[in-house]
């Protein structure tokens, strides 16, 4: 009786523990923020040292900033929704943010067309490298927007098959935070290029 | 579901787990060996493909030490090896020395002790001694390997193609390996050596994303970040520089392929190639170069660290003896791992950079030797009258010791600016980093794999031939590595083919051959350790549970543990890991070690003054946690 006793009140505290997924997921975006760490302080070095070709960014990068804005808000409406069970609401807003999430990828590439017809290459003769960083940070930043996207997919697909409700928030609250990352990431990207294009 | 089993402390829902879990399915070949989610057997993949990378990264070093220390020997009999490497006269060709180099370099940073050590040890220790029934994500962890594996096809298949593998030295520094009419390695091999390279990026990133969600999520009930072992902080702080510094060597590779296929000139600018200008403009070859060494210097701590974490666990283990400074060796760790991404430029003094931003990276590089020291005499500290135990294990951990300390001094040399104009690309600095960063990591990986290989594979490895091992080893190296201090201030150049063209050099050629000799017998003492390891698997002593009398909690599972480690609850964690010779031990009935999930109440005599307030205030609460229930 003793015996068992002790053992009763000798238990052993409880650990801190987060949902494994999401934090993952937090790490996954720590690993992503290095590397465009990396392409702007890149950058930056690249461009103390002189021999840098200045010129006008795009206008397409104001509509496609106020896209990324738009589907952030979307997708937090789709939250919402799926919070208080509001199955039609979360249809629709989700969608939304997948059809603005893939504009977003079209008009980037219409950006980047602008910028040829501007003279501005990527690569060859006529190129200088702040050219270059333009489309190699844009472009990596599309790939990301490109798997956010699939991500959204998975997520709309998992709506419309009635997997995504208040009790089963998972999935897309990690969605969510991916896609308020990236345009997040887009903001921090299109403002360090306005600053030292 | 560990996590869930963890949370509901409830012992009906640990049975729930187990009996739909494991028990009652076979496993096929292709499951439990192949595409395995058992972070044990995902451990023994990484270290088998470790080993068998170390063996061919050394074989490559002895190759081109033939070169070095017996320029005009004739190479022949290696043909059936080394093919159109030779040339007619049985003289190996100088760029493939050069790939020779290249590929000894990145085989055994990236595949061997960065994959290899920290790929075996985190996976198979990390949910053993924190108490899980596996990694976090089984998947990811499964995908980890995988692509590790793909990485080290792609570079294997690499030694076979026509113009031979990357030959830029295992930096890859461009211009040279941007072009590729600059050195046959610069073509084919360097675009294999990039994929390669990003295929290992991404699967140390899956194994470090798994390792920091594990270690912080699901740790078993009682064991706070105060009582993690010394292990578990070392793989933990690895993987934070890991998932912190290669992202960024990603950004420098991919930066290079656009340069190398795309024509873009991040890296190239002004560079006449035969007589003739290339298009490449505004590009600066420096900029590679932060890119790279800000991955570059965290690598040396991803190197050494998890050795670090290794040798506390088993100088403690052999020394009976608590380890000396916990908490000092957790500060240090941390230490080490913030300063590891403020000192890249060391790496770049002689770069042509502002000698006030070097000294400013001097003075950092050095602060790097406050944490180390601290480190070493907490080693040797905690030997200080400890009961020693000499196994192969502890040996080898010793031996750790030993060559971090005299690694490390030239480390303060190196790190000067101002003598790293002597210094700098002579084999001073590869006396140095192969003894601070290669040889104490080995040293690491080593002693983790005698002192856990009874966990493993259930058998105890031989001891006798383990002494032999380490003993060839540990002479080995220093006859290896000392004397190249000296050549190197004499001003050897490193990766240069050969020294006979210039007549100061012809008085270290005595040294050169010694050097070689060394090498060779070093290398072939690794094939006692092969044997036994391979014998061991079969035919070794059988192991008991806890043939080191060790604290930790991979000791209380079974043998040969299964996929889930615990048969029953997942036990929990009252103490640090370090309880061994506790006076008044004897009296609760404990011999000199108390393992980690003996409750502090069953211990009343050898408990210290914190850990009687500890228990006290547990009672109170959980009286008036049981008054609540009433």
């Amino acid at each position: 009786m003793l015996e068992q006793q002790i053992d009763i009140t000798d238990e052993a505290q409880e650990t801190l523990s987060m949902h494994p997924q999401k934090f993952a997921m937090w790490l996954f975006i720590t690993s992503i923020v290095m590397l465009f760490a990396a392409f702007t302080s890149a950058y930056i070095v690249r461009q103390a040292e002189g021999n840098w070709l200045y010129f006008e960014l795009p206008n397409l990068f104001w509509t496609n900033s106020a896209i990324l804005i738009i589907s952030s808000a979307t997708m937090h409406w789709a939250v919402l929704s799926a919070r208080k069970d509001n199955l039609s609401m979360l249809k629709i807003a989700i969608s939304i943010t997948t059809v603005l999430g893939l504009t977003f990828l079209v008009m980037q590439v219409w950006a980047w067309q602008e910028l040829v017809v501007n003279g501005v290459f990527f690569a060859g003769s006529e190129s200088n490298p702040s050219g270059s960083f333009l489309y190699v940070i844009t472009g990596m930043h599309g790939v990301h927007i490109v798997s956010g996207v699939v991500f959204l997919l998975i997520a709309l697909y998992s709506v419309f098959t009635y997997k995504i409700h208040s009790k089963n928030m998972t999935r897309l609250e990690m969605c969510a935070t991916f896609w308020h990352f990236l345009d997040i990431l887009w903001l921090y990207l299109f403002g360090f290029l306005l600053l030292n294009h | 579901m560990a996590t869930e089993t963890n949370l509901t402390q409830g012992v009906s829902l640990d049975h729930h787990h187990d009996d739909h879990g494991h028990e009652h399915h076979e496993e096929s070949f292709i499951s439990k060996y192949i595409f395995s989610e058992d972070h044990k057997m995902i451990a023994k993949q990484f270290l088998i493909t470790g080993i068998i990378w170390a063996f061919f990264g050394g074989a490559m070093s002895v190759i081109f030490r033939l070169q070095l220390g017996f320029p005009d020997m004739e190479l022949s009999f290696l043909k059936p090896f080394l093919g159109h490497w030779l040339d007619s006269a049985g003289k190996l060709d100088p760029n493939y020395y050069l790939a020779l180099v290249t590929m000894h370099g990145t085989i055994m940073v990236f595949f061997v002790l960065t994959a290899g050590l920290s790929g075996t040890f985190s996976n198979f220790l990390i949910p053993l001694q924190i108490g899980a029934r596996d990694m976090a994500s089984g998947f990811m962890n499964m995908l980890s390997y995988w692509f590790f594996f793909a990485a080290s096809v792609v570079m294997f298949s690499s030694l076979f193609l026509e113009t031979g593998p990357a030959m830029g030295g295992w930096v890859v520094y461009p211009p040279l390996s941007a072009l590729p009419e600059a050195v046959p390695g610069s073509g084919a091999g360097m675009t294999y050596w990039l994929i390669s390279m990003a295929l290992f990026i991404i699967s140390t990133l899956l194994g470090g994303i798994n390792y920091i969600t594990t270690v912080i999520n699901m740790r078993t009930k009682g064991l706070s970040f105060s009582r993690l072992p010394l292990t578990i902080w070392a793989f933990f702080l690895t993987a934070i520089i890991g998932l912190l510094s290669f992202p960024v060597l990603f950004a420098a590779a991919l930066l290079l392929i656009f340069d190398r296929s795309f024509g873009t000139s991040f890296y190239l600018s002004e560079i006449y190639m035969n007589g003739e200008a290339l298009h490449n403009q505004g590009g600066s070859a420096i900029l590679y170069q932060h890119l790279f060494w800000f991955l570059g210097h965290p690598e040396v701590y991803i190197v050494l660290l998890p050795a670090l974490g290794i040798t506390s666990e088993i100088i403690a283990t052999n020394s009976r003896k608590p380890i000396f400074g916990y908490r000092a060796m957790i500060g240090s760790m941390i230490g080490i791992a913030i300063l590891s991404f403020i000192v890249w430029a060391h790496h770049m003094f002689v770069t042509g950079m502002n000698p006030f931003l070097g000294s400013i990276f001097m003075f950092l590089t050095l602060i790097i030797a406050v944490p180390s020291a601290v480190k070493a005499f907490n080693y040797i500290t905690t030997l200080w009258r400890g009961n020693i135990i000499f196994t192969p294990a502890m040996l080898f951990s010793i031996g750790l010791v030993s060559v971090f300390i005299s690694g490390g001094v030239t480390g303060i040399i190196l790190g000067n600016n101002a003598l790293d104009i002597q210094l700098h690309d002579t084999y001073f600095v590869v006396a140095h980093f192969h003894i601070v960063m290669g040889s104490a990591s080995f040293f690491g990986f080593m002693a983790g794999v005698y002192h856990w290989f009874p966990k493993m594979y259930g058998r105890m490895m031989d001891e006798k031939l383990g002494y032999i091992h380490f003993w060839l080893t540990f002479v080995g190296i220093y006859l290896v590595f000392f004397p190249m201090h000296y050549i190197g201030i004499a001003g050897f150049p490193r990766r240069y083919y050969s020294h006979t063209s210039f007549d100061a050099f012809s008085t270290f050629t005595d040294l050169n051959m010694f050097i070689s000799a060394a090498a060779i017998v070093t290398f072939l003492g690794q094939a006692i350790f092969a044997f036994n390891f391979v014998w061991s698997i079969f035919r070794g002593r059988r192991a008991p549970e806890n043939p080191w009398n060790s604290n930790t909690l991979e000791w209380t599972t079974p043998v040969s543990p299964g996929h889930g480690n615990w048969p029953g609850k997942i036990p929990h964690v009252y103490r640090w890991a370090y309880d061994y010779s506790k006076p008044n031990a004897d009296k609760d009935g404990f011999g000199d070690f108390i393992p980690q999930n003996v409750p502090l109440s069953k211990t009343p005599h050898s408990n210290l003054e914190h850990e009687n307030e500890i228990m006290n205030e547990q009672h109170v609460e959980d009286d008036l946690k049981i008054n609540d229930h009433k």
